[in-house]
């Protein structure tokens, strides 16, 4: 008997991963996450359990965001996918207001679970563009941080609404 | 000493937004498991399912004979060659040390200890072969927890004749630093007031978000490991000590580090097996542990039981203190694990004037994960083991526990004091961080709603907590730790080199994994060199550009690191001076150094730093005798350790119906002498205190009887979330009392949230409901707990087992008032 292989299962994807068309065989078991970090070298996008409970592995699917451990590579197929490394043009300079806030309130110190958090955090404010401090934190419960007591990351996510208001306004 | 004020301080105090964030925040980061490099081959450990059991046999070919293996390796293959996983700290001379193999051959000491690495192409056909290596064990029994530790009847090592490790004992009588604490108890039982208690100090997890990596590539001349670690330099250390390659044809380096709190300050079997097996393939490999094998296999911490006995006459003034730890080793005595209950030994007497303390630690081993530093290393155990006893003797005198501790604490005139425990304490003031606390946290206002709710009855009632503290830190002058037997020394090293054009590179020792090292060491460059803070380019964490230092823990990189920095910088100044005197024409001792430039006295000629760094690099005109260049290296030892204190105030609100309990405020007002950037200081003290409010209320990390850990996964370990926190009230004293070691009188910040927030939140969930006689909750303070200490007395007991088939005709608890 040859030994077990997935070869034969190998499956086409294609999909657009921050503004690129992108297209691989993976095994039907590859995550999205590893398909982010190992394919494309989206190395950004990071992961912090086994469990999906820490969300650093957030990235928007079609615009929601998702963990992506959680997802497999394969239904992510016809897709779009924004990582933080997709947010905003960062070889131009650019920073999006999310990212800036971040920055602005002090949001990370070793910044590992920062992705996930900037990639919720836009997320929640694409959903409730005004939060209170109470639906910041019940937003952003899925999200694990052991830095910052969330006291600053919490700061960020109202500074960026409040500035994202400003812009309306 | 008051160089500061001596200058203009731009940068020093500055709200300065991180140098390191664009890179983080935009995801172009360089963690250990984002690196790759041609024909990299990936690691997955086998780990023993067992607590204790002898490995009789692996069989390996299966995992061999899986798809892009290329090697399954045991303990057996390397032998010798593996090397060990050292302890530093051997505290007594007669500690028993088991020997710890970073994969051992025989025999495993806890479950998840690693017993075959298989080697593949890719990380999921390493662990598709993983799951095919067969090792078959003959099961040992094991000893889990303290109490049956310290029975002898299981033992840990067999070999070893006992799970007794060390016993360490300070004696105040014996030391000469006070009275003995023996004979103030006694006499306390006669005439005055005893309180004794023993307090549990759970085994909680440091949980880094960023699981531990480790790359290594043999390829080159130097071998090179790239690791999550916060101790770049002892590792490398470590690994020739053990491994035979000589130090110099090693490179270690620790790229971005997501995270430590002491669970990256290790040299740790996973380290030792990417060594070995890199070495003998001669190819690049890696590591990266999965969230369930870190929660397993990643050192934990804490985990002690306190005997505790306090002393004091009638007014409640202390009069003894006398401690007695167990602390629980695990399976091993990893790098610093039986020094870190010792590092907590003289911090028990805290900030107040005892007269008499005995301290004893004994340290056991057990079947389980190894412990060693977490955050605050054994300063939050004792804090928060005097801090509840002292809440329990204002009880007992029936004052306000701000009164008790008011009536022991050290006066701020009283500095420098030398406490019971032998410190030299050198400034602080207890005083004005109280009074600043109570104002900020509206205590009196708090009080008063408390005692109105007890009136009434309420259901839900309101607790305030309390916590002075102060803790050692800056570790530390070498010499001192050479007194206790560590390792190693204290001190920390920096380079500050100034390029051709003007720009300066600074190197430091420190190992910064979040703390902001590039921004706030930026600051202190900028300010004491005159240069501007976007031209300061820090540089660490990596052994060919760093070659010297001691990394990151114990609240040192400032205290330490950047008294280092400070005095390189200095003597880059009295460098350029000479070059400077030579250029201008003039004399050295009219020179003023400013804002960057050399300037004559009484005239309008000057030159600045970077022109005189372009100057040296030509080199087409400088004095006879000068060394051309104007880099400089310091390192520097401290003198003594600093003293950081505050005063935590927290208000809990406990349901006595549920045993729920909601944080309300919580308000601290830290005393850490000056402050280089508050916005960093205020994200250390945040992220401190959550930490020590977890521990309170929800972590723990447990082991069910045969050694298995239960609470292995982030489902199982409760890690706060966001909605599980509030915002916080950080202030600081107007008047910080300045530290008087170091030049910039900085105190350490990363521990001081960690040790002081743990006994402020269980001060005040038993606050809330001590009138209903619970004078102890165990922590962590689930609402079960709370609700069982509420009802413990009242007769109001346990659910009885036959109330359960609730739905039967006669069972108890079927209506309203039913089987009460």
């Amino acid at each position: 008997m040859t030994p077990l292989t997935l070869e034969w299962l190998m499956t086409k994807i294609e999909l657009t991963v921050d503004g690129a068309a992108v297209s691989d065989d993976v095994e039907p078991r590859m995550l999205l996450v590893q398909y982010l970090r190992e394919k494309l070298g989206k190395t950004g996008t990071v992961i912090g359990c086994d469990t999906s409970n820490c969300g650093a592995c957030t990235v928007h699917l079609n615009g929601t965001s998702v963990k992506s451990c959680n997802v497999l590579a394969v239904q992510a197929n016809g897709s779009t996918v924004t990582t933080i490394e997709g947010l905003a043009d960062a070889a131009e300079g650019e920073l999006h207001p999310v990212q800036e806030a971040f920055r602005e309130c002090h949001g990370l110190q070793c910044g590992f679970c920062t992705p996930g958090m900037i990639m919720q955090a836009v997320d929640l404010l694409a959903e409730n563009p005004s939060p209170t401090e109470e639906e910041v934190r019940l937003g952003m419960e899925g999200n694990l941080c052991r830095c910052t007591g969330y006291h600053n990351i919490v700061k960020s996510v109202l500074h960026a609404a409040g500035q994202t208001e400003g812009a309306k306004a | 000493m008051t160089a500061t004020q001596d200058r203009p301080a731009a940068e020093i105090g500055k709200d300065r937004r991180r140098k390191e964030d664009q890179r983080l925040i935009t995801g172009r980061t360089r963690w250990t498991d984002n690196i790759t490099l041609p024909g990299m081959l990936h690691l997955a450990m086998v780990r023993s399912p067992f607590a204790h059991a002898s490995i009789t046999s692996i069989d390996v070919e299966a995992a061999k004979a899986s798809p892009n293996v290329v090697g399954v390796f045991t303990g057996k293959d390397f032998g010798e060659e593996l090397g060990a996983c050292i302890n530093a700290w051997p505290i007594t001379p007669d500690q028993k040390t088991p020997a710890h193999s970073p994969m051992p051959a025989d025999r495993v000491a806890f479950a998840g200890e690693i017993v075959a690495v298989v080697v593949a192409r890719s990380v999921a056909e390493a662990r598709d072969a993983a799951e095919l290596v067969d090792v078959e064990y003959e099961e040992l029994p094991a000893v889990i927890g303290i109490k049956n530790a310290l029975k002898d009847e299981v033992l840990a090592h067999p070999e070893l004749g006992t799970n007794k490790s060390a016993l360490w004992v300070f004696d105040s009588g014996e030391a000469g630093t006070g009275t003995d604490a023996e004979a103030a108890i006694e006499e306390a039982r006669a005439n005055g007031i005893v309180i004794e208690r023993e307090y549990r100090q759970q085994r909680l997890i440091p949980a880094f978000m960023e699981p531990r990596s480790v790359v290594v590539d043999p390829t080159g001349e130097q071998i090179t490991m790239w690791s999550a670690t916060q101790i770049p330099h002892i590792l490398r250390f470590a690994l020739a000590a053990t491994t035979g390659v000589p130090e110099s044809k090693i490179r270690v380096i620790a790229p971005d580090v997501g995270g430590g709190f002491g669970g990256k300050l290790q040299v740790t079997p996973e380290e030792w097996v990417a060594w070995a097996v890199a070495r003998r393939l001669a190819k690049p490999v890696k590591y990266t542990e999965t969230r369930s094998e870190s929660l397993m296999a990643a050192h934990h911490g804490r985990d002690q039981v306190q005997t505790l006995t306090l002393a004091a006459d009638k007014d409640g003034k202390v009069t003894g203190l006398k401690v007695h730890l167990d602390a629980d080793l695990g399976s091993y005595v990893a790098i610093v694990g039986g020094g870190v209950p010792v590092l907590g030994a003289f911090m028990f007497n805290a900030i107040y004037k005892f007269p008499s303390y005995r301290f004893e630690c004994q340290t056991v081993l057990t079947n389980t994960t190894f412990t060693d530093a977490y955050r605050g290393a054994g300063r939050p155990e004792a804090t928060y083991a005097i801090e509840r006893l002292m809440d329990e003797l204002a009880a007992e005198v029936g004052v306000d526990p701000l009164e008790i501790r008011e009536r022991n604490w050290i006066t701020h005139e009283e500095f420098p004091f030398t406490t019971v425990a032998g410190l030299e304490y050198d400034t602080g003031n207890y005083e004005a961080a109280t009074a600043k606390a109570k104002e900020a946290f509206g205590y009196d206002e708090l009080r008063r709603e408390q005692a109105e709710r007890r009136e009434r009855g309420d259901r839900v009632q309101l607790g305030i907590g309390v916590s002075t503290f102060t803790e050692m830190c800056g570790l530390a002058p070498s010499r001192v730790l050479g007194s206790l037997d560590y390792g190693a020394g204290g001190w920390e090293h920096a380079s500050v080199r100034m390029t051709p054009l003007g720009k300066v590179e600074v190197v430091t020792g420190a190992s910064a994994h979040g703390q902001g090292h590039e921004t706030a060491f930026s600051q202190i460059v900028a300010d004491r060199l005159g240069v501007p803070f976007e031209d300061v380019e820090v540089l660490h964490g990596d052994t060919q550009v760093a070659p010297k230092g001691l990394d990151t823990y114990g609240s040192r990189s400032l205290v330490v690191g950047g008294e280092a920095l400070v005095r390189a910088v200095d003597k880059v100044i009295d460098k350029a001076k000479v070059l400077a005197a030579h250029l201008l024409e003039a004399n050295p001792d009219d020179l003023d150094y400013s804002g960057g430039r050399f300037t004559v006295r009484g005239t309008d000629q000057g030159t600045a730093i970077q022109e005189l760094a372009t100057a040296t690099f030509a080199g087409h005109n400088y004095p006879d005798g000068m060394e051309l260049s104007l880099d400089a290296d310091a390192t520097y030892d401290p003198v003594n350790f600093n003293y950081p204190h505050g005063t935590h105030l927290c208000a809990m609100e406990v349901d006595t119906e549920t045993g729920a309990v909601k944080m309300r405020k919580y308000t601290c007002c830290d005393d850490i002498g000056v402050i280089i950037n508050p916005l960093i200081v205020a994200g250390q003290v945040h992220g401190g205190l959550v930490q020590g409010i977890a521990q309170a209320l929800w972590e723990e990390a447990v082991h069910d009887d045969s050694g298995t850990l239960v609470s292995g996964s982030f489902v199982d370990y409760l890690l706060p979330t966001a909605a599980d926190t509030i915002s916080f009230d950080v202030v600081h004293t107007d008047d910080p009392s300045v530290c008087t070691t170091n030049t910039l009188g900085t105190k350490g910040v990363g521990e001081a949230g960690t040790i002081a927030s743990t006994p402020a939140v269980v001060n005040a969930v038993v606050d809330a409901v001590r009138h209903l006689g619970v004078n102890d909750i165990q922590m962590p303070c689930t609402p079960e707990r709370v609700w069982r200490a509420i009802h413990a007395n009242d007769g109001d007991a346990v659910t009885p087992a036959d109330a359960m088939p609730h739905f039967q005709e006669g069972a108890l608890n079927q209506d309203e008032g039913a089987g009460q």
